[in-house]
């Protein structure tokens, strides 16, 4: 009977890209995220800004 | 934007979950192949990877379609998600395919036609991205991206159907595969356990990404609507 190869570095391969790459996914949605609501705060504020100094001319 | 949703916070849960045990069952539960050996623990990752990968690029198809139709940007959104999460995930089943062929076909890649219809698929959806940053026009770019995915939406059952067409040594699990395939091999009930729940496990992954794309979308949506406000 033939013995089972030795191939579990390729599986512990495999499985470290397949966590790493959803990993980055994820880590870059919430980036992306936390960076729009950042953006979207300022700019709020700065059309606030300008809404109120139309008013006062 | 508006607060998180329950049922979104309880799907990231269960989608943690579901991974974990996927990956239980993958790498324990399942017996060692006789032949392959540790190695064959890949499949079950790669085929949930790669269906929901294929998956999403229908859905992006269908979304495009539902787009043209009625115009509504949610569509764009609900499509660029499909895309995106499924561009992700299909260059994993990509790459982990590679890692299983090393040792069972001796080479990390060959042009068969399995193999070069999955990288075209790849690349068409990599496009897709770059199309849509080279259209500023948010209408236009919505309207080109719907035409683009319903095109590229073709890709996708040609990959799957590919290795139950054409003469292929990449292997078929469900249904009669080509002589020429190398590395195949029957499952045991136990495999079939951890292959059913990784195709359940990466399809739960898949709606909650989605879901977080499609509000992140919102965002850009809302981001980009105040930016002219502000420049006007």
């Amino acid at each position: 009977m033939e013995a089972i190869p030795d191939t579990s570095g390729y599986m512990i391969a495999g499985y470290v890209f397949a966590f790493v790459v959803m990993g980055i996914y994820v880590f870059s949605l919430y980036l992306r995220n936390s960076n729009l609501k950042r953006d979207a705060e300022t700019l709020d504020s700065l059309q606030a800004e300008q809404s109120s100094s139309s008013k006062k001319k | 934007m508006q607060p998180k949703p329950f049922i979104l916070k309880v799907l990231d849960i269960v989608s943690i979950i579901v991974l974990a045990v996927a990956a239980y069952l993958a790498l324990v539960f399942a017996p060692t192949e006789a032949v392959m050996g540790q190695v064959q623990r890949v499949f079950y990752f790669h085929i949930g990877t790669a269906w929901v990968g294929l998956l999403g690029f229908v859905i992006a198809a269908v979304a495009g379609v539902t787009y043209l139709i009625t115009k509504n940007a949610r569509w764009d959104r609900f499509e660029v998600a499909a895309v995106e999460v499924s561009t992700v995930f299909f260059f994993i089943t990509i790459v982990l395919g590679s890692i299983w062929a090393r040792p069972a076909w001796n080479t990390w890649w060959t042009w068969d036609p399995r193999l070069t219809t999955a990288a075209i698929t790849e690349l068409i959806y990599i496009a897709y991205f770059m199309l849509r940053q080279g259209i500023e026009d948010p209408e236009k770019r919505a309207r080109f991206g719907a035409v683009y995915t319903l095109l590229g939406g073709i890709s996708a059952p040609i990959t799957f159907m590919v290795i139950r067409l054409f003469r292929t040594i990449h292997p078929v699990v469900i249904g009669s595969q080509s002589a020429a395939a190398q590395g195949g091999f029957s499952m045991t009930s136990d495999m079939k356990v951890a292959f059913f729940f990784s195709l359940f496990a990466f399809t739960v992954i898949f709606i909650d990404l989605m879901w977080h794309r499609i509000r992140l979308g919102s965002l850009e949506d809302k981001v980009e609507q105040l930016k002219l406000k502000v420049s006007m």
